[in-house]
């Protein structure tokens, strides 16, 4: 597991020395546009070669937050750190982070070898290595060859690929991605992320990553800041804030929001965690049983959702794996029994 | 019976009708098409017929014999050169004036001022367009006469006076301002589309202010500005008003020696041959402007 890094005692992330400053830390970080507060006081530690996470709904703050870090927005309190140093007050031109925008913002006029090396010619590269670098990049997004053609005849996976050709041919210290995913359908968005996650591990920077696709979220990520209204709900592994939500936000943001009141405490049990009993069948042992009935049947292929209304009050969703037809069939109005491991129950913090 | 009838033969029309896509737009285009065709290209085959025609010197009547002769004189008559030569240097230096100002302007509009600010430069530039064009050129006149207003002005702070009335400067900064907001507006609506993550990309990879404006900003508005050349500069070749107003006699351009030759010289055949020299100026323009991606700005 990952530690979380605090600063003054900077994470072992990876084959890093101890010694390392986190590739990125905010601290007492607030923006508010006009009456509306889009991030409050946000405190954020990111070790070097991790493939961090921004988590939450539109509105969350966690573009907010990434358009801090690049420079694109001025906070109105806080500071901003980039292994060590203060970028605070810094223009975004002159940060060592790069950012892979939503909706690409290729270079319309350029071909797509000129996009990529604009910033190797802001830097003075010499052409002869320019060319070997962006022919290297475009190696590395699986289009070499490509060069030469303009951004309007590419696909859109295409325009994401040399999006983040263009940012990472920079060898940024810390790359931003905000939600670069989101313009693609499902299957591409699939296939993207396990190459964005090969290409993290091939050039080993520090990705923050927007998103607010909490499945993209628990594949990709080594860890994930959960974000609700302008701040951190929950900073944690995808094991973490799945299995152990800190707050009823998480517990709900994050797979179905299964919250019970048992006893004064909010009480979350994963759905997948949960036994649906019918008839005489036996309790596992060591479980918690309650009595229910069945007010919905969701069919979603691999599994099948029920809805659970509780005699003792409340609602819980049980999926059961479609993997064989040999228990009984459950419809809508059946009278059932649930049961739950107590270690699988998990109790919110008040 | 004969309703059903009737009505089977108006489906057959319209099914033919939506079969054939192109038919439908004959059908709808003709009328203007026909008008098109009645009022812009036949009068200007009129143009370009009469310009070969010749006048008798003796009883100034028009003589419909082919012949060359006309565009011969333009093009041997070293003041007529001169002319041509000057009226496009006028139009090129206008439009350049004009373009200079209005990058910035239209920037500022497009991607700086607040939502108030915008309107308020809006109507500032729109209203001059609504007012007569002859009253504004004489609120110049005014201006730049002997003891107006700009000597007036000049007079208080002891510079003494401009005498710039019935020069070609006049004309310049009068055919400036006329023809800015016919600049300004297609600039701003380029600028307009750019869109801002393309800035901040540029920003992101390291380019500063100039590089970003340089490399991506103007790329990206040089259609608007083509654009905006093509009427800052075919307003200037072909406008007579202007030069006879605050030009005075010194000023001698296409559009003036056009005016000249069909009222005073009575000679409408020389005429034609000299409006074709603008025709074709701007024939080759838009090429050009075409070859530049101008038409997907206007």
């Amino acid at each position: 597991m990952i530690e979380v890094p605090t600063p003054g005692q900077p994470a072992a992330a990876g084959s890093q020395s101890s010694q390392q400053a986190p590739a990125v830390y905010v601290a007492g970080l607030r923006k508010s546009y006009g009456d509306v507060t889009a991030l409050n006081s946000v405190e954020l530690a990111v070790a070097a070669g991790e493939f961090f996470t921004l988590l939450g709904p539109s509105g969350s703050g966690k573009t907010t937050l990434l358009r801090l870090i690049a420079g694109f927005e001025r906070p109105d309190a806080g500071t901003i750190e980039l292994t060590g140093a203060d970028v605070t007050g810094t223009p975004p031109h002159a940060r060592d982070v790069n950012t892979v925008f939503q909706d690409y913002a290729l270079f319309p006029h350029m071909t797509v070898a000129e996009n990529i090396e604009y910033g190797l010619r802001v830097k003075r590269v010499p052409k002869q290595e320019r060319n070997q670098q962006v022919a290297q990049a475009l190696e590395m997004v699986r289009l070499p060859g490509l060069g030469g053609r303009k951004p309007s005849q590419l696909s859109g996976g295409q325009r994401q690929r040399v999006a983040l050709a263009r940012a990472i041919v920079n060898r940024p210290q810390v790359l931003l991605l905000d939600e670069p995913l989101g313009a693609l359908d499902l299957k591409l968005r699939q296939e993207m992320q396990l190459e964005l996650l090969r290409v993290q591990r091939e050039v080993g920077i520090t990705f923050i990553y927007v998103t607010h696709d909490q499945e993209e979220a628990l594949t990709m990520s080594d860890r994930i800041a959960v974000m609700s209204n302008g701040g951190i709900e929950q900073i944690g592994t995808p094991v973490e804030v799945y299995e152990h939500p800190r707050t009823p936000f998480v517990a709900g943001f994050i797979g179905v929001s299964n919250l019970i009141e048992r006893d004064g405490d909010q009480i979350t049990v994963r759905p997948e965690k949960i036994t649906l009993l019918t008839g005489h069948d036996q309790a596992p042992p060591g479980t918690h049983v309650e009595g229910g009935q069945v007010t919905d049947v969701i069919y979603v292929g691999v599994l099948t959702r029920y809805v659970v209304a509780l005699d003792a009050g409340g609602e819980l969703v049980v999926s059961r794996q479609n993997a064989d037809d040999s228990g009984a069939t459950v419809t809508k109005g059946n009278q059932v029994r649930v049961a739950w491991r107590a270690a699988q129950a998990f109790t919110i913090p008040r | 019976m004969t309703n059903s009838v009737s009505n089977e033969r108006w489906l057959r029309v319209r099914s033919a009708l939506w079969k054939r896509p192109w038919a439908r737009a004959t059908l709808l285009l003709s009328p203007p098409l026909a008008w098109f065709l009645l009022v812009y290209i036949a009068s200007l085959l009129v143009l370009l017929i009469t310009a070969f025609w010749q006048v008798n010197p003796f009883t100034s009547n028009i003589e419909r014999i082919w012949s060359l002769g006309n565009l011969q004189t333009i093009f041997t008559t070293p003041a007529y050169l001169s002319i041509i030569g000057k009226t496009v240097g006028m139009a090129a230096a206008v439009t350049v004036t004009d373009a200079v100002v209005a990058v910035p302007f239209a920037y500022f509009m497009a991607r700086i001022a607040a939502p108030r600010t915008r309107t308020a430069l809006f109507v500032a530039i729109l209203l001059p367009l609504w007012a007569s064009y002859l009253a504004k050129v004489y609120s110049w006149l005014l201006i730049f006469t002997n003891n107006g207003f700009l000597d007036w002005t000049l007079g208080l702070v002891g510079i003494g006076k401009s005498n710039l009335i019935y020069t070609n400067a006049a004309v310049f900064i009068v055919f400036c301002y006329l023809w800015l907001p016919y600049m300004i507006i297609p600039v701003y609506s380029a600028f307009e589309r750019v869109p801002a993550s393309l800035i901040e990309a540029s920003q992101d990879l390291g380019g500063r202010t100039w590089r970003t404006t340089r490399r991506v900003l103007l790329p990206l508005a040089l259609p608007g500005i083509v654009a905006g050349s093509i009427f800052t500069f075919s307003l200037t070749l072909g406008d007579y008003i202007t030069p006879l107003l605050v030009g005075g006699t010194s000023a001698n351009f296409m559009g003036n020696v056009i005016y000249t030759n069909i009222g005073i010289a009575n000679n409408v055949p020389f005429a034609a041959a000299m409006a074709l020299v603008p025709i074709v100026i701007m024939g080759i323009y838009l090429l050009g402007a075409r070859a530049l991606g101008a038409f997907e700005a206007i």
